[in-house]
């Protein structure tokens, strides 16, 4: 018996979920065997690779960059291969 | 079209929310994901989903995790049209009541080529022809991803799935797409557009359309599928643009009847440029891809002339 | 306390709709239920009725639509029968499964093949599962109050459940009875505005009907029947105040001369009317007998039929509806279930009648009555018996 699981009293009624946008929780990110990394001298942070990110897993830091959410990034490579201006370079995992 | 070189930074200036999560649990490089997270930036906070079986509901809602971060709901597959239409229906009436805000609220029903193109036409004609105030996404990847990649209607000639295997005596799907926009606009409703997420700003722009628009309307949106297209995942907005800049998937909106590409391509790529990185055409011969390229050009030429004629009347 | 009209019975239904207040009414056109529709769709045309009333193009969209209506928490009605019902199968389960307070009137008809517009009960016993609360009318005046009804049981937050009303296709769905019409401002007392617990709003967003991993749907399921077994109480207070405030009381099971019966009918339904003749006439003979009606089929009331059953030798079971290659009938194996764990229990008979419109007649009962009395005689034989077919 997994007694550390809810009864079906604790679940909210039909599982309806009631925390809006809950899967930023998930570490997508330890799906990836490549990260994008940034090359701030090449990026004119024109933020192509942030609109093209199918998991939004890019965010603006105070400087203008896209900073990678490595938490979320799943390592598709789009960013890289869509950057025009070659910024981006995807590595190996562990590098 | 939006995308000229001067609007390269234009993505600065889109809307900082992200509406359909991180940590959803697309595959890597999903076209459909990205094409709901452009969608859902446009519609803004004041939206409900209704979303069919399928893809974008598997991945986006697994107990207890949702993306969702506006009102969702999945009934069943073939049906998004007409939960939309109940949707709609009720807040219209509650309103009148007073038991609903008054606010404009998108009413959009979402669902992949599948569940508009096969199972859901039914419903999708039904709530179009009935004039529900509401926007219907399709997202088409060209397949029944979710599954594991079985043919639909929407499958394009030639392409090899897990029920439309290529093989010595098949050269996979063996019939053409399904024109599901222009059967969309036979029901004459105001507004209805093609897009691709590989333009982004012409989708959102479209989108933006769509929900300001009064009645029902309807977005017939490409997604690369890097698992189903067998294509490496990092090219998947390379894909997008491959099809539209070939003329395979071409971008137009049909505005209370009136035809108007949203970018006239006298000449285009050529056709195996989009078909060659794709496993899912690998095994296409050089009389095939000749066959495709005419097939093409002819569907092209023909959305020309209706452009042509629209715009002179 | 209202006003007494004849009626035709599927009007009567509409006008409770209508005094409900129903806010969505989405259907199909099915014979023999569209009388109902058509008059909704008449009272919403003259403004009688302040509705959106959705014409969609086929019963799945009918109970899908419903769904996202009572997703944003509109009092949601439709209206379907035998083949409409069959092809919104897959919506019920998922109306329950989402627990969206949906009511429908089912006018009770055969299912296909061959085609049959006729009545029998073949169209909900094929939805037995389906999750929701299920009564059977036998009159008119009960039809109209049964829907009123539904809606408070549906809407009340300890249940939350889609709720279905059963009147037989012709028989009573077609008939014209003396029906006492309630005025608005009781029914309005009696039945609120319906106050949702959670809807779809952007100013609280949920998630309705996400994935449901092995992990956690068996306690998704294991609530939603609790919510169904639990509707039983809800259902009887419900049925309490109504007395109260129209005078007019319901039970689970309706009783007819029951008391000292040797034999018992049950059934459901407005056949139940003939049945009642027949029982008249057997008693004058001598013979005692009684029926039992089922009002409530889900949940199904095992307390109040183990009680109905005390002291009587047999059941006889009279089916609308053939479980193909199974016990018969649906109801019958039910009371048997119900019945299996007593000490002390009587025989129990089935018999399948009045399928695809065909009577079943005083004559056919007293068969029935007969019947039983010789299995109760010379012990059991086949495990049911189909009435009055040609051999």
């Amino acid at each position: 018996m997994a007694e550390d699981k809810p009864s079906w009293k604790e679940y909210p009624m039909a599982a309806t979920i009631h925390s809006p946008g809950s899967a930023t929780d998930q570490n997508t990110g330890d799906w990836k065997s490549m990260r994008p990394v940034r090359d701030s001298s090449k990026c004119d942070k024109c933020g192509i690779c942030w609109i093209f990110c199918p998991d939004a897993a890019l965010y603006m830091t105070e400087e203008g960059f896209y900073e990678v959410d490595l938490y979320h990034c799943k390592g598709c490579g789009i960013c890289a291969h869509e950057c025009r201006k070659e910024a981006i370079t995807m590595v190996e995992e562990g590098e | 079209m939006a995308e000229t070189p001067g609007d390269l930074f234009l993505p600065r200036l889109l809307p900082p929310q992200e509406f359909f999560a991180e940590g959803n649990r697309g595959c890597q490089g999903c076209g459909a994901a990205l094409v709901m997270r452009q969608v859902l930036k446009a519609a803004g906070p004041d939206t409900i989903v209704c979303n069919a079986t399928g893809c974008m509901e598997i991945i986006s809602s697994p107990y207890p995790e949702t993306a969702w971060r506006i009102p969702w709901i999945h009934v069943a597959f073939e049906n998004a049209a007409a939960v939309a239409a109940g949707v709609e229906s009720g807040i219209k009436v509650l309103r009148r009541k007073g038991r609903y805000h008054d606010r404009r609220i998108n009413v959009v029903a979402v669902a992949g080529d599948g569940g508009t193109a096969d199972i859901g036409l039914q419903a999708l004609s039904g709530a179009l022809e009935r004039y529900h105030d509401f926007t219907y996404v399709c997202y088409d990847n060209e397949a029944y991803m979710n599954t594991g990649i079985q043919r639909s209607s929407s499958t394009p000639y030639g392409a090899s799935t897990t029920t439309s295997p290529s093989g010595r005596e098949s050269i996979g799907q063996k019939t053409q797409k399904k024109n599901l926009p222009m059967i969309v606009a036979a029901h004459e409703i105001p507004y209805l557009a093609t897009a691709c997420p590989s333009f982004p700003l012409d989708l959102m722009d479209k989108a933006r359309r769509a929900f300001q628009t009064v009645g029902p309307t309807y977005l017939h949106i490409l997604a690369p599928c890097p698992t189903g297209w067998r294509h490496a995942s990092d090219l998947a907005i390379e894909m997008g643009r491959l099809a539209v800049e070939t003329g395979a998937f071409p971008l137009y909106e049909v505005v209370d009847g009136k035809l108007k590409l949203s970018m006239k391509m006298e000449t285009r790529k050529p056709i195996i440029d989009y078909l060659k990185p794709q496993g899912r055409f690998r095994h296409l011969k050089e009389d095939d891809i000749k066959e495709i390229q005419r097939r093409v050009d002819e569907n092209y030429e023909k959305l020309l002339r209706r452009a042509e004629l629209d715009e002179g009347g | 306390m209202g006003e007494r009209v004849g009626l035709e019975v599927s009007l009567a239904v509409s006008e409770a709709v209508k005094l409900a207040r129903a806010d969505v009414i989405a259907a199909y056109p099915i014979t023999p239920q569209t009388h109902i529709v058509e008059e909704l769709s008449q009272m919403v045309a003259d403004g009688d009725l302040d509705a959106e009333y959705v014409m969609v193009e086929s019963e799945h969209s009918a109970m899908s639509a419903c769904c996202g209506a009572a997703a944003v928490g509109a009092r949601t009605f439709t209206a379907t029968a035998s083949q409409g019902l069959a092809l919104m199968h897959e919506v019920l389960f998922i109306a329950s499964g989402l627990r969206l307070p949906v009511v429908m009137a089912v006018a009770n008809r055969a299912l296909s093949a061959p085609i049959s517009i006729w009545g029998d009960q073949s169209d909900v016993m094929s939805e037995r599962d389906s999750g929701w609360i299920q009564l059977f009318a036998e009159t008119g005046q009960e039809a109209l109050d049964l829907t009123i009804q539904a809606f408070k049981i549906a809407e009340d937050r300890r249940v939350l459940l889609p709720a279905e009303v059963n009147i037989d296709g012709f028989t009573l769905s077609h008939v014209v009875e003396p029906i006492v019409i309630p005025g608005q401002e009781e029914v309005d007392s009696f039945l609120p505005p319906y106050e949702p617990q959670v809807i779809l709003d952007p100013e609280k967003p949920v998630t309705m009907g996400p994935v449901g991993f092995p992990e956690l749907y068996t306690e998704i399921k294991k609530q939603q029947n609790e919510a169904l077994l639990g509707s039983y109480e809800v259902i009887l207070e419900v049925w309490d105040r109504f007395a109260e405030s129209f005078g007019r009381k319901y039970r689970p099971v309706e009783h007819y001369r029951t008391e000292d019966a040797e034999i018992l009918i049950n059934m459901a339904g407005a056949m139940s009317g003939t049945a009642r003749i027949a029982v008249d006439m057997m008693r004058e003979t001598g013979k005692k007998v009684g029926l039992i009606r089922t009002r409530l089929w889900r949940p199904y009331p095992f307390d109040e039929i183990r009680n109905a059953v005390k002291g009587a030798k047999a059941v006889a079971v009279v089916d609308r509806a053939l479980s193909f290659g199974g016990q018969g009938g649906p109801m019958c194996s039910e009371l048997r279930s119900a019945l299996y764990p007593l000490a002390e229990k009587p025989v129990v008979t089935s018999y399948i009648a009045g399928l695809g419109g065909r009577d079943i007649t005083v004559e056919n009962f007293q068969t029935i009555v007969e019947d039983t009395g010789d299995v109760l005689a010379n012990g059991p034989r086949e495990e049911y018996k189909m009435i009055g077919v040609r051999e």
